[in-house]
């Protein structure tokens, strides 16, 4: 097939979040990368149902969101214990997921169920709106808000935060190992 | 051992911390920013790793236009 350039463009423009968002959903950095591969085989496929001048991001999202869905739905008739599933998977590869500094915050994004960790992601790390959010996982507004809450609440309650003194020493730790490993 | 009250001597104090643990509790914009960075990033750090040359090469194996991405 023939790919417009700006097609094009916009793809690979989209593929360092896509990776990011995969990777918050299956923890794995390899299984992340090859669910991009078969978002992006899937989106060229069907390129002719994107709407010029919508947002590209967004379509390359839904369409990953609904594919890992499928698989983990496959998957979780193999294996019983899903979230276990994936905490463990997280546990056997302790540095695929980023730095390690990140251990402790990650750990407790594992022990999130699936709906609330991925609402938390879209929102408050890849930048979408509450609505694009519905809108990528095909649900309403106001449950992607009420699973952000939940997250929120359940990620505190994990890291055992009372009050924003806990991030204290570690969180400044955590600044400084990040500051100077991106001099 | 159990350590459970019989229900009639819950005081209402406890009654409420116990109900608490159900329902969300609010957490101070303190916390949410302090979440949030984290989260950031985390995801921020797989952005920086760029487009992996593998998705670049399945773009061009796909395409047949003879439009191979120049730089």
């Amino acid at each position: 097939m023939a790919i417009d350039e700006s097609v094009r463009q916009a793809i690979l423009g989209a593929v360092p979040s896509l990776r990011a968002f995969a990777i918050s959903l299956c923890g794995s950095v390899d299984r992340a990368d090859d669910l991009v591969q078969e978002t992006l085989v899937r989106a060229l496929a069907n390129i002719d149902s994107f709407q010029p001048g919508t947002n590209m991001a967004a379509w390359l999202f839904t369409i990953l969101r609904n594919h890992f869905r499928s698989e983990y739905r496959k998957r979780r008739r193999e294996v019983e214990d899903s979230d276990g599933h994936y905490a463990e998977s997280l546990k056997s590869q302790p540095e695929q997921y980023g730095r390690v500094e990140f251990s402790e915050f990650r750990t407790a994004m594992a022990k999130l169920p699936t709906d609330q960790r991925e609402a938390l992601v879209l929102v408050g790390a890849s930048g979408f709106s509450y609505e694009e959010a519905a809108h990528i996982c095909g649900c309403a507004v106001g449950t992607i808000k009420s699973r952000v809450n939940r997250a929120r609440t359940r990620l505190a309650e994990l890291m055992s935060i009372d009050s924003a003194e806990d991030f204290g020493p570690d969180q400044a730790t955590r600044a400084v190992l990040v500051g100077n490993d991106r001099n | 051992m159990n350590d459970r009250k019989p229900p009639g001597r819950q005081n209402p104090m406890e009654a409420a911390a116990t109900r608490n643990k159900k329902t969300p509790v609010k957490l101070s914009r303190d916390i949410q920013a302090r979440l949030g960075q984290q989260l950031r990033a985390m995801y921020d750090d797989v952005v920086e790793q760029g487009v992996p040359d593998r998705f670049a090469d399945l773009l061009n194996r796909l395409d047949d236009s003879g439009n191979k991405g120049k730089p």
